[in-house]
């Protein structure tokens, strides 16, 4: 039983990444009808501007102008990076998608594969090839509860990125903004016609999923603190296989979806040998799929379509 | 005329006759030096000259080396292969041919050993690396040796380790299965765990896949296995993850690494929870002792810089050489005859007493048994020598 409950308590952190990172993708697959493949590159890029701002904060802290507590300089990392990225969303969307949204879409889905490409390489060029360390903002602290040990982290990391996810499916439903979304999901031809600026909403749209992407890489860099510059990659892949699995244009789709395969990960790995983990796990969510192909909170196109 | 071509003839054998004589009394002999002096990694030349230079220096204050009641002086030839493979091929080819060397001191790194050891061993002529640890360096090659140990042999090692020190019966061992270097040592030391504590004894024998980060699920099983101790041959950018993983999920026990986890990165990385943690490695600076100690501090004194596994092995190795010079029994002065006899005589080697431990070659193999050194983590995060553990 302890067993079980520490691999609950495994998956929900471990799904909070993927959740994180599959709201981007959905969000953009179902406005733009396109993969951003760069998105995990740009919860990689997230994590490093975490990162430079982290520390930029703390050595200001040290020299005695500003004293900031820890938790007041993760806050603010969040912020400043969330925000950065946001404009590093919009730039990518407006020098790689907007000149190609008229073409083909195999020239859009490759666009997302060498901007991706482009961010590797470049933080590769600007730190070089070692690893870096997430700075300790919080101090990890155990609780043992009973045989399952929970830490301080792990608790933050899941209510961070449920909120989170919470905010943005609010923002969508409650706000002017949101139905402008909703709308141009559900019909992206007829939208213009009603006055909606889709160049704008686009540029939201990225700037949303890259600020989600950035939180979930500072997340990533207090749970894994060593940051290497291909780490986006297959952590990438694995959320778009969520944000699929959750179904077109549901953000809360994709959340749960994150989840799932969180806790399948893991749970695979408790039952079977931890070599077969993704193999049996995989092979588990393309036999979801193939009885539900428009994934598990997905609607037919024809039928109205929900964000 | 003929008077004159006699009187030549005469002073030309004179002439003859005198450098001959000369050069028969220096009596030296010459070591060629087959190192990555440029290229990318010009510390490992760097070492593997100044600790070559340091022995050689060493020999001649003291005379020489003494065969068959004949003291001889060292010389040494020293070739730079750029870190290249080709170059380190014709650099081996030209210390074996032009310098005439008896035998030859690296290359280093794997990918210049594994082509420079078969020049070497097409010409018979010995030549020991330090470093290199890929088999295919001294496979099938009577005339190629190393000072190190290979790979394989951590996972022995440290199964005496844990067995000496701890008592332990039952292991768990947590390594990528995409990697070969993790998974060849976790297969050896499974194999050699379970033949000295009997079947079933690694209680928790789990793997993930190069770029995971996430190790949760593997550690909740190793956590609840009953598993004494973890053995993890990972790299220091994956073992900071598995143990600050490992010990928020509860677990208080030793981790036990391998020499993979020599960096000065690790602790950077991994900051107070790898502290405490032993790990296997060919030779370790801090808290060195008797003549490992004397090593480093002459290398320091003389070169200004500790000296690291590299200075360390090409000393052993290069002083494998000079033993092997000393047991050869007679120099003839015909080069390949004397290659062939230092050969043998490295091959019969027996407890030679190098500072990265005692080295024994055992019948048929330039590959050395020797004690592997147990390197721990001090408080200050220093990798400070341990014990020796002999399998």
């Amino acid at each position: 039983m302890t067993v079980f409950l520490q691999n609950l308590i495994n998956a929900l952190q471990w799904g909070s990444f993927y959740a994180l990172i599959a709201i981007g993708y959905s969000m953009v697959y179902s406005i733009l009808m396109l993969f951003n493949f760069a998105h995990g590159d740009i919860f990689m890029t997230g994590s490093y501007i975490g990162f430079g701002v982290a520390t930029a904060l703390i050595a200001l802290s040290a020299t005695g102008m500003l004293a900031l507590p820890n938790w007041l300089i993760l806050v603010l990392t969040v912020l400043f990076s969330m925000v950065l990225t946001s404009f590093l969303g919009m730039f990518i969307e407006r020098v790689g998608y907007r000149p190609l949204r008229d073409a083909p879409r195999a020239s859009a889905a490759i666009t997302g594969l060498m901007i991706g490409i482009i961010l590797e390489t470049g933080n590769l060029i600007l730190l070089g090839a070692q690893r870096v360390k997430f700075p300790a903002l919080v101090e990890p602290v155990t609780y043992d509860l009973g045989g399952v040990f929970v830490t301080n982290q792990k608790i933050m990391i899941v209510v961070v990125s449920l909120s989170l996810a919470l905010a943005l499916h609010q923002f969508i439903r409650r706000t002017k903004w949101g139905m402008a979304m909703r709308a141009m999901a559900f019909d992206y031809a007829v939208v213009p016609l009603m006055g909606v600026p889709i160049n704008k909403i686009a540029a939201m749209t990225f700037a949303l999923g890259s600020g989600l992407a950035a939180a979930a890489g500072i997340l990533f860099g207090v749970a894994y603190p060593v940051l290497d510059p291909y780490m986006g990659i297959v952590f990438g892949w694995k959320a778009f296989v969520a944000a699929i699995l959750g179904g077109r244009g549901s953000i809360l789709g994709a959340t749960l979806a994150g989840f799932i395969l969180g806790f399948i990960e893991i749970f695979v790995a408790m039952v079977f040998p931890s070599t077969l983990r993704d193999f049996i796990a995989y092979s588990i969510i393309l036999l979801i799929l193939v009885f539900r192909p428009y994934g598990l909170f997905g609607e037919p196109y024809s039928v109205r379509l929900r964000l | 005329m003929r008077k004159m071509v006699i009187v030549s003839a005469v002073l030309l054998t004179g002439i003859l006759m005198v450098t001959g004589a000369f050069a028969q009394k220096a009596a030296t002999l010459k070591i060629g030096i087959n190192a990555e002096i440029t290229g990318d990694i010009p510390k490992v030349g760097e070492a593997t000259k100044f600790a070559a230079q340091m022995y050689v220096e060493d020999v001649n204050k003291a005379g020489g080396i003494e065969v068959g009641g004949k003291k001889y002086l060292l010389e040494l030839a020293v070739e730079d292969n750029e870190a290249k493979a080709e170059s380190a091929a014709k650099a081996a080819t030209k210390l074996v041919t032009v310098d005439e060397v008896i035998a030859i001191v690296g290359p280093q790194a794997s990918k210049q050993a594994v082509p420079a050891g078969e020049v070497s061993n097409n010409y018979k002529t010995p030549m020991i690396t330090g470093w290199s640890t890929n088999p295919n360096t001294t496979k099938d090659r009577p005339y190629v040796f190393r000072a190190c140990f290979l790979d394989d042999f951590q996972g022995p090692a440290l199964s005496i380790f844990a067995k000496d020190e701890y008592k332990f019966t039952k292991a768990a061992v947590l390594y990528d299965v995409a990697s070969d270097y993790p998974k060849g040592l976790a297969e050896f030391f499974k194999k050699d765990w379970e033949k000295k504590n009997g079947p079933g004894s690694v209680v928790a024998y789990e793997s993930f896949t190069t770029k995971d980060t996430d190790f949760s699920s593997q550690l909740t099983k190793i956590i609840n296995s009953g598993a004494e101790f973890l053995f993890t041959p990972q790299y220091y950018n994956e073992v900071p993850l598995i143990v600050q993983q490992a010990k928020q999920l509860g677990w208080k026990k030793p981790i036990l690494g391998s020499d993979s986890w020599a960096s000065d990165e690790l602790v950077k990385l991994c900051g107070k929870d790898c502290l405490g943690s032993y790990f296997v490695s060919h030779y370790a600076s801090a808290g060195a002792k008797g003549a490992t100690k004397e090593f480093i501090d002459r290398y320091k004194a003389k070169f200004g810089n500790i000296p690291d596994d590299v200075a360390a092995l090409t000393w052993d190795a290069i002083g494998l050489i000079g033993q092997g010079i000393k047991n050869a029994g007679k120099i003839t002065g015909d080069i390949k005859k004397d290659r062939e006899a230092v050969r043998n005589a490295i091959a019969g080697i027996k407890n030679f007493p190098g500072i990265t431990g005692t080295i024994t070659f055992p019948p048929n193999s330039g590959d050395p048994v020797k004690c592997a050194n147990i390197v721990k983590i001090n408080d200050k995060g220093e990798f400070e020598f341990y014990k020796t553990a002999c399998p």
